[in-house]
């Protein structure tokens, strides 16, 4: 039972290094190879969990990796009710989005190294999910980055997507930079890396990081900041939309982007109040600022980006809120809903040959019926309509801002909700609704079955994932000993704790709903641009946060990188070629004296040895 | 007039110049050659004359090693000089400029 989770963990990388070596021309192969290490993946955590349960004997499998003097670093894998659950999601959805690529990405020349890039994500982020120490997370933290920028530029030959997957990977690195530092923090401090140990020294001494203790916070959110993308580093995953649609599935909405919230679960024991004010506060913000952008959007997977975007910052407002199962909740349910919708446009944009554009698109509903129906029940799922999962995980993080009398976030959350009801209607409306816009979707047709049952399976997970409830499974994890509870009470749960949030949300919902029927429902175009003017244009652009990172950060760097250059070329470089010039001169003025004549070698002898004679003889 | 150290001493330096003056200023290599023997018998002769005057015997046994390693080196050289003479069908030192760069 031990070597399960192992196995586990080294399949897909196993599928990945095989994928590379052996089979780079057997497309079939290699995509069967990537899905079936996957599919057991999955299929083993089913049974381990069935066996051992969500709270493993063995907590913890390490063995001994490096060692230098006091120095331990283990390679370890952390079992808990958190990194199983995680697990299973993971190789769950990563499984259905392999089998969604397969039909996906099925013309496509590359797909071996598709399928090899792939298989070497899931296991890198099955690596982040268990990891047993900080170390150990951050390799593999890197790992994922990899993985995301080979996939981003994916197809590399597109400039966009080249410089999309650069973007990501150097966003990434500064969000890391300070996650770095902040693990340098708690080792220097508590000499340890290993989470239990450190969560046993944090409990028996909370004041054990002292002065530090919301610096190493912070700079830990750091990494969190980079990797799932919040304000003020949000801007690299929009762009990461360059990839295929499958990796912005798996990568970018369900998996990679939501490993942030999961480290900062992982390690919120090491987050005090003032840290956690600091962090509901960027999520809140990051969550509207980007619900108001995805507004003015006009390309289907960047509205869903933008989206995803909104959604992490309320998983990481409800970390901030101190309301960690909560978070964990909302990410499996944005995972299912959220991958859900991904594919349903991937199936979209393969049916109108590639074509992003929302206001190109328009009555897919006949034409796709398959597409259309789970694409709704994600979108009901987002907007958080009751009984679809979304309502629960997002009310769940509503209640905690109210419970806390935080209600300056209850009120962004409450915002945040009407949004994406709001936009995520306009999408269904402009692309499945109304009439045809031009040819293209005229001849749309649905997409084949390998791409429609993950679908169907995914909007299955995304209409009861909500059933399984808050506490039954998470609240387990945080908070052991607490009552379980039947379907039906969890599903009437939110009305009966906390009606004032819920209340709210489904108001928000409600006038998201109407919002979007009013302005959408017929029009042909989009009618806010001429009623918001500049506004809009700055929704557009995403409030210009790329032209005025492109005018201050970038400019500065470049300013930076040409004085280093400068530096380099006359001041060191100048040294070297005195050096140079030098020693050729004194070479070619020394050359003259050799003469090649032999009595001019005989003279110079003679008078040499004369000289030393008279040194030697002038006492 | 008695012959004493100095006048030997005198004749062998008198002979080393001339070796020397051969070697430095005569462009024809089995000349040099020759001068080169002329500064290693102004050796000899000093060693000698030193052995003579001080009644020590270590001076000559040196002479007779310097001469057979000369007549040892001479051959030698011989051969090294009608080799090159015939590979450059010259036998004067500008000819043999081939040290230089």
């Amino acid at each position: 039972m031990n070597a399960l989770p192992w196995l586990i963990l080294f399949l897909p990388l196993l599928a990945a290094a095989a994928i590379t070596l052996f089979t780079g021309r057997g497309r079939a192969l290699s995509a069967g190879l990537s899905i079936g290490a996957v599919a057991a993946g999955f299929v083993l955590s089913l049974i381990f969990i069935g066996c051992e349960g969500w709270r493993p004997a063995t907590g913890e499998s390490a063995v001994s990796w490096l060692a230098v003097g006091s120095f331990q670093v283990d390679f370890g894998l952390h079992l808990d009710g958190l990194s199983l659950l995680m697990m299973l999601m993971v190789t769950g959805v990563a499984g259905v989005i392999h089998v969604y690529s397969w039909g996906y990405m099925r013309d496509d020349p590359g797909i071996s190294r598709f399928f090899a890039c792939l298989s070497l994500f899931t296991f890198s982020m099955l690596g982040v999910v268990l990891a047993g120490n900080f170390i150990e997370l951050f390799i593999f933290w890197e790992l994922v980055g990899v993985c995301s920028y080979l996939l981003i530029g994916y197809w590399y030959e597109r400039p966009a997507a080249a410089e999309a997957g650069k973007k990501a990977f150097l966003t990434n690195r500064l969000g890391d930079f300070g996650f770095l530092l902040g693990i340098l923090t708690v080792w220097v401090t508590l000499h340890s890396l290993n989470f239990h140990d450190l969560e046993h020294q944090l409990q028996a001494n909370g004041q054990a990081l002292g002065a530090l203790t919301t610096l190493a916070g912070l700079l830990i959110f750091c990494g969190a900041v980079g990797k799932s993308a919040q304000f003020p580093l949000h801007v690299w995953l929009p762009d990461a939309m360059e990839g295929p649609t499958p990796v912005s599935a798996l990568i970018h909405a369900a998996t990679m982007v939501a490993a942030g919230v999961y480290m900062l679960c992982r390690v919120y024991f090491l987050l005090d109040e003032p840290a956690r004010q600091v962090i509901g506060w960027i999520g809140g913000v990051t969550s509207i600022l980007s619900a108001v952008i995805a507004v003015q959007q006009n390309d289907i997977k960047r509205i869903l980006a933008y989206s995803t975007l909104s959604q992490l910052g309320m998983m990481v407002m409800g970390i901030g809120l101190q309301a960690q199962k909560e978070a964990m909740f909302h990410l499996t349910t944005h995972a299912f809903f959220k991958a859900v919708l991904f594919l349903g446009a991937g199936s979209v944009i393969v049916a109108l040959h590639h074509e992003q554009d929302i206001w190109k698109m328009g009555g897919l509903r006949k034409k796709m019926p398959v597409t259309f129906w789970t694409f709704l029940a994600g979108t009901l799922a987002l907007a958080g309509v009751p009984p679809f999962s979304g309502f629960y995980s997002k009310d769940s993080i509503l209640a905690v801002a109210i419970a806390r009398q935080n209600y300056a976030l209850f009120a962004l959350g409450a915002a945040v909700a009407a949004l994406t009801t709001f936009y995520m209607f306009r999408l269904v409306y402009v692309v499945f609704l109304g009439k045809e816009r031009g040819e293209v979707p005229g001849q749309a047709h649905e997409s084949p079955s390998v791409m429609l049952w993950p679908l169907r399976l995914l909007a299955v997970f995304s209409i009861i994932g909500g059933f399984i409830g808050v506490e039954n499974v998470y609240g387990r994890f945080f908070s052991p000993g607490m009552g379980e509870e039947g379907t039906l009470e969890q599903l009437l749960a939110p009305f009966r704790e906390a009606p004032a949030a819920a209340s709210f949300g489904l108001l928000a919902v409600a006038l998201g709903y109407l919002g979007a029927r009013a302005l959408y429902a017929k029009s042909a175009k989009d009618p806010l641009p001429e009623k918001l003017g500049a506004l809009s244009r700055a929704m557009q652009n995403g409030f210009y946060f790329d032209r005025f990172y492109q005018t201050t950060v970038i400019r500065f760097h470049d300013f930076l990188a040409a004085l280093a250059a400068w530096i380099d070329r006359w001041i060191i470089g100048g040294g070297v070629r005195f050096t140079h010039g030098f020693t050729e001169l004194s070479g070619r003025a020394l050359r003259l004296v050799q003469t090649g004549n032999l009595q001019t070698y005989a003279f110079l002898f003679a008078l040499g040895v004369a000289l030393v004679l008279f040194l030697a003889l002038r006492q | 007039m008695s012959v004493g150290l100095e006048h030997y001493l005198v004749v062998s330096t008198l002979l080393f110049a001339l070796g020397l003056l051969g070697v430095i200023l005569r462009r024809n290599l089995l000349v040099i050659y020759m001068s080169l023997e002329l500064m290693l018998n102004a050796g000899n002769l000093a060693l000698v004359a030193f052995s003579r005057f001080t009644g020590n015997l270590d001076g000559q046994v040196l002479v007779f090693f310097v001469i057979t390693v000369a007549a040892a080196e001479v051959s030698v050289g011989l051969a090294i000089i009608v080799a090159l003479y015939r590979k450059r069908q010259t036998a004067h030192v500008e000819d043999l400029t081939l040290m230089k760069l």
